[in-house]
């Protein structure tokens, strides 16, 4: 008992929370409490900001005010760059929950003349830190420091100092450092800040540029080796944290309509499990997106919020589009239950795609979300990593208790379920919608091709695009294939006629019947007659017969009478 | 011209200002060097001021002073800055600019 209480009292690494969208989540807490910590990264990856959005979140959430030093800019070129990232500078200020200094030097007018060190660096922090009570320091970029004062070995030994001075205080501090060619930082500050390293990139590939985090040091604490692709938008920098989920989710039996009554037919009879990814695959022109449509029309009628990503047609475009198929989304976006989201893929890198829709999902809620068609986003990527994306946000999803439905085009001529193997283990219900070329017509079939834990339909049926939504018919199955469209209505007719027919076929060969039954009842009658007349003919026989022979005996005896024998 | 010129720069007064932190011995040699310098080269014209940031912290943002010691030349124009000890008394007289006719032999 004792050891175990001894084992909870083990001082453990006290984290600091950075606000940070996502973040705190992949490190487990934030930042080194009361240590420095280096954000490292190349021009324009997001370090100073990383910085003010650390500062300004502990000043307005977490009541711990910040120093911010600068190097490069001056405050009123900061307080205008973050202003467009609703972040008031000049607020905080005057509030002290924020201190902003600028420190210059410039290399020109300064001239070394033997020993010096960096007291009045220490001074102004420690005055700032007073000032505001600061819990949070962030200088950036500390480095140019290396290009205004001379003497780098003095320098070294005095940011040393300052790093360990910073610790004293009980400072968390974030200390920035652009990237040099071969190291971290372009003078070795990783040697001296060696509690947290984080790096910040910002690769360009294939002309869309996505930015990423990692961490690459986290001492005393656990951390997960992972880029984790972040954002910066109006609301500040987010990060994905979406690689850190395990498949852990529970489900729910619940069930939800498709929005297709036949469709939920199909499936059991209750449609799709709530929390479920469903996966609708085809070509071309097949109505995938009026599926999707018709999921969340049929989500915003039950009263839930949905979202409705698209790849592919603006919002308008498909509520036009889906109105003339008799499906009202203009409704449900009045009234705030259904959202677009309309981006075209090489708007950004794959990575903020999925940011997005991330933090779409975290502020709107929905129940059910649609993409229309994931496919669209190999352009921008390739597809396995449209692949692992998908995988994290379905697996975030599933832990929301969200139903997602993805549409996926696939390329006519391939094999369907082969260009579909990628996301096929993702989805829980697999529909197949596919195009059946017959008789100059190109018509549409669907078919459930699988689903996780479902009895469902092992049939193909036709699939209609009416004007008051999607419909399913049974599609006809012939000697000759699948039939669909006038096909189908011909067959239809056909079938009719060939039923026609042989029900009178039927009543004829009755009458007969009955005539020649009737007939046969004639001729026993006669028979029968007959049969009675010669039965009375045998029977007066042998009355005669018996009459003779009593008459013959009689004779007999009156013979021998009158012969007189014996 | 030469004349013209030391005539205007003897009529000017030096006004120098140097940055320590509490009584450490850089900060007493900066002192002690700076005196020695100022004796012989700008005797009778110049002010020296000292500004102890440990007693007004908030001064080192005016100057933008990082380094300690770090000595200042108000005037004349432009600003300079010298930040050490000031031991090295050549690089002090480039850095102040009294090499430049301001000294005479």
């Amino acid at each position: 008992m004792a050891a175990r209480k001894n084992r909870k009292r083990l001082p453990v690494l006290e984290k600091v929370p950075t606000g940070i969208t996502g973040f705190d989540e992949i490190t487990f807490g934030g930042l080194p409490r009361g240590r420095p910590t280096l954000i490292c990264g190349g021009p324009g990856s997001g370090k100073t900001l990383f910085g003010m959005e650390f500062l300004v979140r502990g000043a307005t959430e977490y009541n711990e005010p910040g120093v911010f030093i600068s190097f490069e800019e001056t405050i009123e070129e900061m307080t205008k760059n973050v202003a467009s990232l609703g972040f008031d500078l000049q607020h905080l200020v005057a509030a002290k929950k924020l201190f902003l200094d600028y420190v210059h030097i410039e290399r020109s007018e300064i001239e070394e003349t033997g020993e010096y060190d960096l007291e009045g660096l220490f001074i102004r922090i420690n005055d700032a830190i007073s000032l505001v009570g600061a819990k949070r320091v962030v200088l950036d970029t500390i480095e140019s420091l290396f290009a205004g004062l001379p003497n780098p070995f003095i320098l070294r030994a005095e940011l040393r100092r300052l790093f360990r001075w910073l610790k004293t205080k009980g400072m968390t501090a974030v200390i920035t450092g652009e990237q040099g060619t071969g190291s971290l930082t372009r003078h070795g500050m990783e040697e001296y800040i060696s509690d947290c390293v984080i790096l910040l990139d910002h690769r360009v590939s294939g002309q869309v540029s996505t930015r990423r985090l990692r961490i690459l040091k986290y001492r005393g604490s656990t951390h997960s080796a992972n880029e984790y692709p972040f954002l910066i938008d109006e609301k500040g920098i987010s990060v994905l944290p979406i690689t850190t989920l395990g498949l852990r989710h529970t489900v729910t039996s619940q069930r939800i309509s498709s929005g297709i009554p036949r469709l939920d037919t199909m499936l059991g009879g209750k449609g799709f499990f709530k929390g479920s990814s469903i996966l609708v695959s085809g070509t071309a022109g097949t109505g995938k997106t009026s599926i999707a449509a018709q999921f969340v029309s049929a989500g915003c009628r039950r009263g839930e919020k949905c979202l409705y990503c698209s790849f592919e047609e603006s919002p308008s475009q498909i509520m036009r589009n889906m109105r003339s198929i008799g499906i009202d989304l203009h409704t449900p976006v009045k009234r705030g239950r259904l959202e677009f989201h309309a981006d075209r893929p090489t708007l950004c890198g794959l990575e903020a795609h999925f940011a997005t829709m991330h933090k779409l999902i975290m502020r709107f809620k929905p129940s059910s979300v649609a993409i229309d068609p994931v496919s669209n986003l190999n352009i921008v990527s390739n597809e396995t990593d449209v692949k692992m994306l998908l995988m994290r946000l379905l697996d975030h999803m599933k832990t929301e208790g969200i139903t997602i439905l993805l549409t996926t085009l696939t390329t006519p001529g391939l094999a369907l379920e082969q260009t579909d193997v990628g996301i096929s283990s993702l989805a829980d219900t697999w529909l197949l919608l596919r195009d059946i070329e017959q008789e100059g017509e190109r018509n549409r079939a669907l078919y459930v091709l699988k689903s996780r834990g479902i009895a469902h339909s092992n049939q193909i049926r036709e699939f209609l695009l009416t004007d008051h939504g999607v419909d399913l018919l049974d599609a006809y199955v012939g000697p000759s294939g699948v039939l669909t469209g006038t096909a189908r209505l011909a067959q239809e007719a056909k079938e009719r006629e060939a039923d026609m027919m042989f029900s009178k076929d039927m009543e004829s060969k009755k009458l007969r019947l009955e005539n020649n039954r009737k007939a046969l009842e004639a001729k026993i009658a006669a028979m029968r007659a007959e049969f009675e007349s010669e039965a009375a003919e045998v029977k007066r026989l042998n009355e005669q017969e018996a009459a003779r022979k009593k008459e013959h005996t009689a004779l007999q005896k009156t013979m021998a009478r009158m012969r007189k024998a014996d | 011209m030469q004349p013209k010129k030391v005539k205007k720069i003897k009529a000017e007064m030096w006004h120098l200002r140097l940055y320590v932190a509490g009584q450490t011995s850089k900060s007493i040699a900066a002192f002690a060097n700076l005196k020695n310098i100022c004796e012989q080269h700008l005797k009778g014209k110049y002010r020296i001021e000292i500004i102890d940031l440990l007693e007004n912290p908030q001064l080192a943002k005016g100057d933008q002073i990082l380094a300690i010691p770090t000595l200042v030349r108000k005037l004349p124009q432009p600003l300079k800055k010298i930040i050490g000890d000031l031991s090295q008394t050549e690089r002090v007289l480039v850095g102040l600019d009294i090499r430049s006719g301001a000294n005479p032999p």
